[in-house]
């Protein structure tokens, strides 16, 4: 009974990302693109909860939902003819895309079938000071890195922004 | 963590609730009491917006020496139950140039986000709907809804005030985050834990303990830093932009009437309590006592009367600080659109990160 219920779940989860991902790529408004997103957000960020990855998942909603969502909203809402986003996400050439699509998304079948994954059960990382230590020791090199990539954007966009002399 | 966590909820339901029928699955209880516990947060939630709506109306009455509503009921009580029976009845408009869909799903989207927080929030000893080990920064993330739904109002109405208000909204509550980002950074440093229960429980023993006295005066200045920000946040006077009503009309709720209306209504007062108790867990001792002791403590520190006066002492600090922000708002005039930025990113976000190393390094001394 709790194995139907808890499938039962997990599968409602699935379909909401699935379900609102096709909305992304196919609706022709893109802020209804964008609105659909933030449901692939929240799917996503439950599919982490069942695998027991907390912190990801709360994660997943602060940086994916609460920033890089809003930031895309309100580049949309800037553009300058806001009429025209009724109909902003026209389709081009399908006759190429498609086929090209369709061998990637083998290729990515193809990857997932023939991977060895770790199965390791529930991971349990502890408390937010075992985060600390693992973001500071093991893996300080990425994560150094990511900080340069994003000191590199910000330097990049405020270079873009300013006005030419 | 899921699974323990509803296996708690299964222990605690065959030991306290009379028809639990031993051996039913577990999640299907875990599932009835969410459904319980979100309708006892949507009722205090609702009843609070009302009663927080009247006070708010009499308060600027007096502030602003006129007399406010005081027609119906002894003292206007009952204005609030007047007042939502009108929005109830009135009609569901929907303008000819909305996006028809987003229009309706925003008032959802916003309370959505605003009675998540109610999850995490611890209420009184061992009394919260969840306790979660990461609760900080889940208000963190589930607030975040809020500002998805405004931006949805303010595009979904088809009216340019109301996109304007709902841009202007979106960059003031993602700028003012920041600023509440390193507070809350500075207390998680300073508590090392994000479990909102714990975070209240290093804070007993009387008023002398709270972390608003933990480092004087660097938390003090984070919780005014903390009380400006949030001020922002929930949108309120003199940081109103979003619904400038002389510029904006209404802004982002300008198309909206009746229920919709009364749900964005609704969200901004129990906005007003989540930030309001955030700041008391934070800074005032959450549901502890401001003396050494409880006083209703006869029967023992986990006794109900104990727990009954912890909610007591939690309620009493959230209102303060609510009237706190009424008070602000009938008293202060409005910033302008650059004021407003330049508050946030010249002086809260260097302050606050001032104050964080300041504490971090007396911390290691």
């Amino acid at each position: 009974m709790s194995e139907i219920i808890y499938n039962t779940i997990f599968y409602i989860f699935v379909a909401l990302v699935i379900g609102s991902a096709v909305i992304v790529a196919f609706s022709r408004n893109i802020v209804h693109s964008a609105f659909a997103l933030l449901v692939t957000f929240f799917g996503v960020a439950g599919i982490y909860v069942f695998l027991g990855a907390d912190f990801l998942a709360i994660a997943q909603v602060v940086i994916y939902v609460g920033g890089i969502l809003v930031l895309i909203l309100f580049a949309v809402m800037l553009t300058s003819k806001i009429t025209d986003v009724k109909l902003s996400n026209p389709q081009t050439s399908p006759y190429i895309a498609g086929p090209l699509v369709f061998l990637i998304f083998v290729g990515l079948v193809w990857l997932i079938m023939t991977t060895p994954w770790q199965v390791k059960g529930t991971l349990d990382i502890g408390g937010i000071s075992a985060i600390g230590e693992a973001l500071l020791g093991r893996y300080l090199l990425a994560f150094e890195v990511s900080a340069v990539l994003l000191l590199g954007a910000l330097l990049g966009a405020t270079y873009l922004a300013r006005k030419s002399q | 963590m899921l699974k323990e966590y509803i296996e708690a909820i299964k222990t605690f339901s065959e030991q306290n609730i009379p028809f639990t029928i031993k051996g039913a699955p577990v999640e299907l209880w875990y599932i009835v009491w969410i459904f319980i516990f979100g309708g006892v947060v949507l009722g205090g939630a609702m009843l609070f917006a009302g009663l927080a709506s009247f006070a708010e109306r009499r308060f600027a009455g007096f502030f602003q020496c006129r007399l406010g509503p005081n027609r119906v009921g002894p003292e206007g009580f009952f204005q609030f139950i007047a007042d939502g029976i009108k929005l109830v009845l009135k009609e569901d408009l929907i303008p000819a140039a909305a996006d028809k869909m987003l229009f309706r799903a925003a008032p959802y989207v916003v309370f959505i986000g605003t009675l998540g927080v109610f999850a995490a929030l611890p209420f009184s000893k061992s009394l919260g709907i969840t306790n979660l080990n990461l609760g900080l920064l889940y208000i963190f993330a589930i607030s975040s809804l809020v500002i998805v739904g405004i931006i949805m109002a303010g595009w979904g109405s088809g009216n340019k005030w109301s996109l304007l208000g709902g841009m202007r909204s979106a960059a003031q509550i993602i700028s003012y985050e920041i600023p509440i980002g390193v507070v809350f950074l500075t207390m998680i440093m300073i508590t090392s834990t994000m479990n909102m229960q714990e975070i209240v429980n290093q804070q007993g023993g009387g008023l002398v303990n709270w972390l608003v006295f933990r480092y004087p005066p660097f938390t003090l200045f984070a919780f005014l830093i903390y009380f400006i920000a949030a001020m922002a946040e929930v949108n309120r006077t003199p940081f109103d932009l979003p619904e400038a009503e002389s510029e904006l009309v209404g802004g982002f709720h300008t198309e909206y009437s009746g229920m919709r209306f009364a749900f964005f209504f609704m969200a901004e007062y129990a906005n007003m309590f989540v930030v309001s108790a955030i700041a008391t867990v934070l800074f005032l001792g959450g549901w502890q006592s401001p003396l050494p002791f409880f006083i209703l403590n006869i029967f023992g520190d986990y006794s109900i009367l104990a727990i009954i006066e912890g909610f007591g002492w939690f309620i009493t600090k959230v209102l303060f600080l609510v009237f706190l922000m009424m008070w602000l708002r009938w008293t202060l005039p409005r910033y302008r659109v650059d004021q407003l930025m330049a508050v946030c990113w010249k002086v809260l976000l260097p302050l606050s990160f001032a104050n964080l190393l300041l504490i971090g390094i007396w911390m290691i001394l």
